[in-house]
């Protein structure tokens, strides 16, 4: 459950650009998640919702969007992209592949509410 | 004070785009090891694997078949206990424990605290025997220059399929082979599957108890240690 660990990065991060920006609340968190970063967006989700509460974040709510897998076929020769985590040519079903990409999980997107007149 | 919809409000939506890793700041840290680590000279290695895949067993081989020239450092982490510790200890060589508790990984900066703890400026190599955990270990980099992953041969050969994240960034240790004639474990299959995921990863197969096969895995570092190759 190593989401924790990942959650509290994520909430740090958060605190620090809504300090920065002086926001009363952040509202929407957008992150871009990679099918091989290791992390389970149902789990993401559970876990920053649960630890969320009486941070900045208390109300946001949490979008994971996928990236997809860059596979490269050394039998057809072509480039394509697969959202399964299937080591295999999604155009000829070839086994010789490289996988490439989809290692990480990125803070995409914060959108805050700033106070215009905060005296 | 907003005047879009009459509800009063004196603030405005503000939308950053961060695009920035969630885990830049362990990254971050990571680095730093890594720096710590150059500047001593040091090779690390970050050993990961199922629990009872053979990691101490292997540590212990490796410490009794290493050149004596060279010093050995291993860091040990584990939810509870220090016995591996003590059996590294045992055999003369500076070990310090992180006992993580519930954690299910080391993260950077548990290694930045434990590896002060260690005579740095005589240690040559130094192994990070990383909580045994095929799944959460793999998201945090430590900033050791090599990561190795054991697969015992009674775990089968689907691990590398099952468990892809650790396997891609490492190099693959087949441990326990003297037990291959009592399974069904395909080695050919477990390599291939492997080598998808990492086209580039060293392949080593052993048997820490028989020795057989332990000559190339401390072959491979003295050439490491002794060419600064890492």
């Amino acid at each position: 459950m190593h989401e924790l660990s990942v959650v509290q990065s994520l909430l740090e991060t958060i605190e620090s650009y809504a300090a920065e920006q002086k926001a009363t609340t952040v509202t929407k968190v957008i992150v871009r998640n990679g099918p091989l970063s290791g992390i389970v967006p149902h789990l993401l989700r559970t876990t920053f919702d649960t630890f969320k509460e009486k941070t900045i974040a208390e109300d946001a709510e949490l979008v994971i969007g996928e990236t997809p897998l860059q596979i490269h076929c050394h039998d057809c020769k072509q480039e394509a992209q697969t959202m399964v985590l299937r080591f295999a040519c999604p155009l000829c079903g070839s086994r010789n592949v490289d996988a490439r990409g989809g290692d990480d999980l990125i803070l995409e997107r914060l959108e805050m509410d700033v106070d215009d007149d905060p005296y | 004070m907003c005047t879009e919809c009459g509800c009063g409000s004196k603030g405005h939506l503000e939308i950053i785009e961060v695009e920035e890793k969630i885990l830049a700041a362990n990254d971050e840290r990571a680095r730093h090891n890594r720096e710590t680590l150059d500047g001593h000279g040091i090779c690390g290695i970050n050993l990961m694997s199922s629990p009872g895949a053979g990691k101490t067993t292997l540590l212990e081989r490796t410490i009794e078949l290493l050149d004596s020239k060279f010093e050995l450092g291993v860091i040990e982490g584990d939810p509870e206990t220090d016995r591996d510790a003590e059996r590294i200890r045992a055999r003369g060589v500076p070990v310090h424990q992180i006992t993580t508790g519930q954690a299910c990984h080391l993260d950077a900066a548990m290694l930045h605290e434990a590896m002060h703890q260690l005579p740095l400026g005589t240690i040559d190599l130094l192994f990070v025997e990383n909580v045994g955990n095929l799944v959460c270990p793999a998201a945090f980099e430590l900033g050791t220059h090599l990561n190795v992953v054991l697969l015992s041969i009674t775990e089968g050969d689907d691990k590398p399929a099952k468990y892809p994240t650790v396997f891609r960034k490492a190099d693959l240790l087949l441990t326990k082979t003297d037990l291959l004639p009592y399974t069904d474990f395909n080695i050919e299959k477990a390599i291939r599957e492997a080598r998808v995921l990492n086209p580039q990863m060293k392949i080593f197969q052993l048997s820490a108890k028989t020795g057989e096969g332990m000559k190339e895995w401390i072959g491979n570092l003295h050439h490491k240690i002794s060419k600064n190759y890492f």
